[in-house]
């Protein structure tokens, strides 16, 4: 017997300390299968977000920086501006990335920085206790929306895919779901994707994963998933939002 | 005789950083500091090096947080709104135990203030501004030469004690040409194991980081940095003095206002008025050593600064207040003329 | 012939891998309580998996080793 699936290796053996049933472990596994995939986790060097995934320069083998809430975008490109040759990419979620992050999140796609963002969207903040998100959906319950979110008082939730797709500087934009086996698969897929990108020079690669809160929520992580299915979705579609190469080729 | 160049301060700044093996820089455009910014957008380039304007001064210091992360000597540079919204990089820096390198071409505040020159940062730059306990070596040029030669300190003393070296200058200094050289300039490199190069799977992962949610954990970094911190305020404080010898008064002023008091200085002795000057290099650490000898020595202290009186409670603390200490000041922009600071002089020497 | 291997410590119990598992042979253990106070997630019926990972997939904990 061959083993077919275990731990990759660009995890450390650090215990993940996310709530039963978080989805952040199982995107934490698909980028360091990325990472052992390519062959690339002693060049690496990620940035690790304010919120719940902080602590991810525990659980992520190669080297690692913790950034100020929001600016893992600017502290990543510090880095590959300094060292070209190293593989740098970005782990944040919606509060930190399309909220208190925004100017840094678009202004390094316009750059086309050669950069990977993994951004987990679940439409709450988690770390601090459930409060509302940029990209909470209208009418979602959270502790500082509890009558639901009012879109008249405080607007509408952040497409944040649809909107950087329509900047010239981007190489790549993605939005997949970790909701069931197969878009995890995908998500697979386009995780791994916006790592060669980086490798081969093209650009600022973007892949949002629309994720789950459990807790926060409320849900069990199952109940969790299906409403990703039935309310996180149809907001946000997954799909490819920009991918310049591909559309080069195309034409 | 070493080759002299004739510069503007701001751009002292620049060559001398360029000289000083910082080949990344970046920044936001703020008056008065805006030519450190147009000489690295020029020279960088041309070097290998990098220049980029960022979106703002917050995305900026974190650039210079991550490009400082991986070893390489950094520098941003602003004025002081600019300098407002950096302090959440720096205090990171700052958590992180890790080098910088930060100019402050100070304006009139507070808010938006004006663009002529003020030293009404001091407080911000030798009590931290950021959160959290912190330090910042803080470098008080006082002419264009010294700009440039404390840049290359700057640089040296950041990557020394794992902390960040800030110039506190202001719009005169920045602007003002004056013939330098750079000839004398010593370059110290320094192991730096903990950056952030990539493992290529030859030591475990290197962590850049300021978070410890274990209160003990986190109490001994601060701990440790403070010691750190000793041995700064121990080496490292320097201070000129000026016709200290038979003092009987002592003028303290720092940067411009050093140079309007060392006027008044002159002017006083004319009159026959024992008057001396010290002009702190170093406002953190403080040179605290020089002012307490002072004490034993003077009547009293004129403390001659561009704000509303900051420095003072550093010459008071350091003094402990053994002697009185009176304040010549102008604020907003505006610069105490020698007349003033004589007229202080006076004040003092009359025990007024 | 597959076999699929908890990591039975680190378990949460959050019950993803029994949803995922095509053939429903994953269960949470109600009678047992691991080092990190859950009931963890165990295999009911050994000679039936297919070695699909589909499990270890949706596991966010990484405890799932799967062989086949």
């Amino acid at each position: 017997m061959a083993v077919v699936f275990e731990k990759p290796k660009a995890l450390t053996d650090a215990v993940l300390h996310y709530c039963p049933g978080c989805p952040h472990g199982i995107i934490h596994r698909l980028v360091a299968e990325a990472i052992d995939e390519l062959g690339i986790q002693g060049k690496t060097i990620g940035v690790a977000p304010v919120g719940c995934a902080v602590m991810a320069y525990d659980y992520f083998a190669c080297d690692m920086i913790e950034a100020a809430h929001g600016r893992a975008p600017a502290v990543a490109t510090g880095i590959k501006r300094c060292r070209p040759d190293n593989i740098v990419f970005t782990y944040q979620g919606d509060g930190d990335l399309a909220s208190i992050g925004m100017a840094e999140t678009v202004h390094s796609a316009a750059r086309n920085e050669n950069i990977t963002i993994i951004f987990v969207n679940n439409a709450i903040y988690g770390m601090t206790g459930g409060q509302m998100a940029p990209t909470s959906l209208p009418g979602q319950v959270t502790q500082t929306s509890p009558y639901g979110r009012d879109v008249k008082h405080c607007g509408w939730p952040i497409k944040v895919c649809e909107m950087l797709s329509t900047l010239e500087g981007p190489e790549y934009i993605a939005r997949v779901a970790v909701n069931n086996v197969k878009n995890v698969k995908n998500a697979k897929k386009a995780i791994k994707k916006a790592f060669e990108n980086q490798i081969q020079g093209k650009g600022f690669s973007l892949v949002e994963v629309v994720s789950a809160c459990p807790t926060n929520w409320g849900m069990t992580p199952q109940k969790a998933l299906e409403w990703v299915e039935s309310d996180m979705l149809p907001y946000y579609p997954i799909g490819v939002y920009k991918d310049r190469s591909a559309a080069k080729e195309a034409e | 005789m070493a080759q002299r160049v004739l510069m503007k301060g701001n751009e002292a700044i620049a060559e001398a950083a360029i000289r000083a093996g910082c080949r990344h820089y970046f920044g936001y455009p703020i008056t008065p500091q805006t030519e450190i910014a147009a000489y690295m957008a020029k020279k960088m380039p041309k070097i290998g090096g990098v220049f980029l304007q960022a979106e703002s001064e917050i995305a900026s210091i974190n650039m210079v947080y991550g490009a400082a992360a991986t070893g390489c000597r950094v520098m941003t540079s602003s004025s002081s709104p600019g300098i407002s919204l950096k302090t959440e990089g720096l205090s990171y820096i700052a958590g992180s135990d890790i080098p910088a390198f930060v100019v402050n071409v100070q304006r009139g505040g507070p808010g938006l203030g004006g663009i002529q020159p003020s030293q009404s940062d001091y407080f911000q730059a030798t009590k931290g501004g950021g959160h959290g306990d912190y330090r910042m070596i803080v470098l008080a040029p006082a002419s264009v030469q010294e700009m440039a030669s404390l840049t290359i300190k700057g640089f040296n003393l950041a990557d020394k004690y794992l902390m960040t070296a800030m110039i506190l200058a202001d719009g005169t200094i920045g602007q003002m040409m004056e013939p330098i050289s750079f000839e004398d300039a010593e370059i110290e490199h320094y192991e730096k194991p903990w950056a952030l190069t990539g493992t290529e799977g030859k030591r475990p992962h290197n962590v850049v980081n300021s978070l410890y949610l274990q209160p003990d954990k986190l109490e001994i970094k601060n701990f440790e940095r403070y010691e750190r911190y000793k041995i700064v305020e121990e080496n490292e404080p320097m201070w000129e003095e000026y016709m200290m010898e038979d003092a009987e008064y002592c003028v303290v002023a720092f940067g411009i206002a050093s140079r309007v008091a060392k006027n008044a200085v002159v002017a006083a002795r004319a009159e026959g008025i024992k008057v001396g000057l010290i002009r702190p290099i170093t406002l953190w650490p403080f040179p605290t050593k020089a002012l307490r000898k002072a004490a034993d020595q003077v009547k009293s202290f004129i403390s001659v600064e561009l704000n509303m009186g900051q420095m003072i409670e550093d010459i008071r603390l350091a003094t402990e207040c053994r002697k009185p200490v009176t304040l010549c000041n102008r604020a907003g922009g505006m610069i105490p003329s020698p007349d003033q600071v004589l007229q202080s002089i006076r004040d003092a020497a009359k025990g007024e | 012939m597959a076999k699929v291997t908890f990591n039975t410590d680190l378990c949460k119990g959050c019950g993803l891998c029994v949803n995922a598992c095509p053939k429903g042979i994953l269960a949470i253990d109600a009678n047992q309580i691991n080092k990190k106070g859950y009931s963890p997630a165990v295999m009911t019926d050994q000679e039936k998996c297919i070695g699909c990972a589909f499990c270890a997939t949706m596991c966010p904990d990484c405890i799932i080793t799967v062989e086949k």
